[in-house]
């Protein structure tokens, strides 16, 4: 029997007893969600290709696992994987670090800050990483004598060979540095301008000096939009440090490439290089969710990790009046 | 101090000397204050005295130049020309062979810390809880102990009826129970004057109440402040002066029975038709 859903539906026309929608006695109806079998499609056909991948793989002789096992956790690589997690951290702290220095000059009053500090943004993000890393490894044939004093006068404190006191290490550091400090000034800006402007003015109005304002007030809430890109630079920056390689930083590319140079076995060798980057970046989306959560405290719908999740379910938020 | 003693009361600042105490000074004086963004003159000659212990609500059209005036007086806004004093001394500048010289930014901010300030949008700090922002102040600038910032905290949260928010983040509180945390933020610093800028004028209706109750519980502790609002209610009942701004000057001014009731200008008889 079927349903009618017109005016004249108690009135049955066949004489058997009338069923009316939402009244006692009425048939259940019950919904039918609309079948997609193109997604059964697509997930086959995706589902096949990656273990054919996956397949051809680890069937593959070339890949040679026992030298991937022989060299994972060898001397060699883990003094490199030492360097590259040392560079990346130093590297992004003169990020970080110059970062705020230059942002703040470029949002300074001062003329001569701006120009300055847009040049430096402009120089360093505007050429090749690669440029810069081996223009400071031969800084030495730039400048081969390196000379500390006041400028413009006779007054010397300090002078050496430029090529003793930039080894490359200290060259991969200045170069990684310089450039992610741009990137740096460039994000930090944006989250400084962010903050709306009342609560520079409730601050200094609480009688808080521009400083203070600063680091209290302002830097604290830019944190929050400063943090999910600066997560994505210090991965980037991981990767990045293999381009030290160039100038032979002792990193774990580079400390790889020397191995292959030697053994030929370039396939098993990058698949080591591969694994522990791997689990570097892995590794480096852990304090980035906990620190997005620490800087979203306060913010409705904001992110939070694990631990804030179970920090607030047991404070009961009290709901929006 | 004039001032009755209260949780309120001012504590008496290194430059309230005893000539400024009790000779009748009047804690807000300005004299032809003028000011410009750009072209456009915003304020034109204002003059407007504030007693110690009264309250003035300023009145008037959006674009008067009301805002402008009470930003002035903590120095948010910088004034072109003209005198303005707290307390007897001149807001933001110091007055040197005849012209304002501006304070550096730390003496600007010494300043402020004895002018309390409300906001139209709170600007609660977000990422701080109520107890938190009241403290901030107090122990970053004062440089009052935790424990006796946050006493003095909680003992105000009590006095806005909030007591229960302490650790509520700004979020989780609705408008007028912002407004009033803010409130007690700005008097956390023992303001000696409070200025209130539109104070209830993003809130939902049926909060309004509640922050006005605040201000009026303000006032009768003997609280010199300056309000801009729309709340002619408010200013009838409260206010012992009440000035009509338009066009970057006050047209009239007086106690609020003259001005509200029977206002002497065209102007003012014309804006109060229209709010009323």
């Amino acid at each position: 029997m079927s349903v009618h859903l017109s005016e004249s539906t108690s009135e049955t026309r066949d004489g058997g007893p009338a069923a009316v929608p939402g009244q006692p006695g009425a048939p259940v109806l019950e919904a039918v969600p609309v079948r997609h079998p193109g997604r059964w499609v697509a997930g086959a056909l995706v589902g096949v290709v990656t273990l054919s991948v996956v397949v051809s793989l680890a069937k593959n002789e070339n890949l040679d696992w026992p030298t991937v096992w022989h060299y994972l956790l060898s001397d060699l690589v883990l003094s490199g994987l030492w360097t590259t997690i040392w560079l990346t951290a130093a590297a992004m702290a003169v990020g970080l670090v110059g970062g705020v220095v230059v942002a703040v000059m470029r949002l300074s009053p001062n003329p001569v800050l701006r120009v300055v500090s847009g040049a430096f943004v402009w120089v360093f993000r505007g050429t090749p990483v690669l440029v810069q890393l081996i223009f400071w490894g031969f800084l030495g044939a730039f400048y081969p004598t390196t000379t500390i004093g006041i400028p413009f006068t006779d007054v010397v404190f300090f002078e050496g060979s430029t090529s003793d006191l930039v080894p490359a290490t200290v060259a991969a550091l200045l170069a990684l540095g310089l450039n992610e400090m741009a990137y740096a000034s460039e994000i930090i800006r944006a989250g400084i301008q962010s903050v709306d402007a009342g609560q520079t003015e409730a601050a200094h109005s609480l009688g808080m000096t521009p400083g203070r304002t600063m680091r209290r007030i302002v830097l604290p809430q830019a944190m929050r939009v400063i943090i999910p890109p600066m997560g994505n630079e210090t991965i980037t920056m991981l990767k990045t440090t293999a381009l030290v390689s160039v100038i032979s930083g002792h990193d774990l590319m580079s400390n790889i490439q020397a191995a292959y140079a030697q053994n030929f076995k370039v396939i098993p060798l990058l698949v080591v290089a591969s694994i522990w980057y791997l689990a570097l970046t892995t590794l480096l989306s852990v304090p980035q969710s906990w620190l997005e959560a620490r800087y979203g405290r306060g913010v409705a719908g904001a992110r939070q990790g694990a631990f804030a999740r179970l920090v607030a379910s047991r404070q009961p938020k009290e709901p929006i009046a | 101090m004039t001032t009755t003693s209260t949780t309120y009361a001012v504590q008496p600042g290194p430059d309230a000397g005893a000539d400024a105490a009790g000779s009748g000074l009047p804690m807000v004086r300005a004299e032809q204050v003028c000011k410009r963004f750009g072209q456009n003159e915003v304020l034109t000659g204002i003059d407007l005295e504030v007693g110690r212990g009264e309250v003035a609500v300023l009145l008037g059209p959006s674009g008067s130049g009301k805002s402008t005036f009470l930003r002035c007086i903590n120095h948010l806004e910088k004034i072109d020309s003209g005198r303005l004093t707290v307390d007897g001394d001149p807001v933001g500048y110091v007055e040197r062979g005849g012209r304002l010289h501006e304070l550096r930014e730390k003496e600007v901010a010494a300043r402020r810390t004895e002018i309390g300030m409300v906001f139209q949008r709170f600007n609660l700090f977000p990422h701080m809880t109520a107890l938190e922002n009241i403290v901030e102040a107090p122990t970053q600038v004062r440089r009052e102990s935790r424990r006796d910032a946050e006493e003095h905290a909680r003992a105000l949260l009590e006095r806005v009826g909030l007591a229960d928010k302490a650790k509520a983040y700004p979020s989780a509180l609705s408008g007028g129970q912002q407004q009033r945390v803010a409130i007690a933020r700005a008097l956390a610093m023992r303001p000696k004057l409070m200025l209130f800028d539109e104070p209830t004028s993003a809130l939902d209706p049926e909060l309004v109440g509640d922050v006005l109750d605040a201000m009026r519980d303000l006032a009768a502790d003997g609280m010199t402040m300056v309000v801009v609002t729309h709340e002619i209610g408010f200013a009838r009942e409260v206010a012992d002066l009440v000035a009509f701004m338009d066009g970057g000057v006050i047209v009239e001014s007086g106690a609020p029975d003259q001005v509200l009731v029977d206002p002497r200008h065209e102007r003012t008889r014309a804006f109060l038709s229209k709010v009323l």
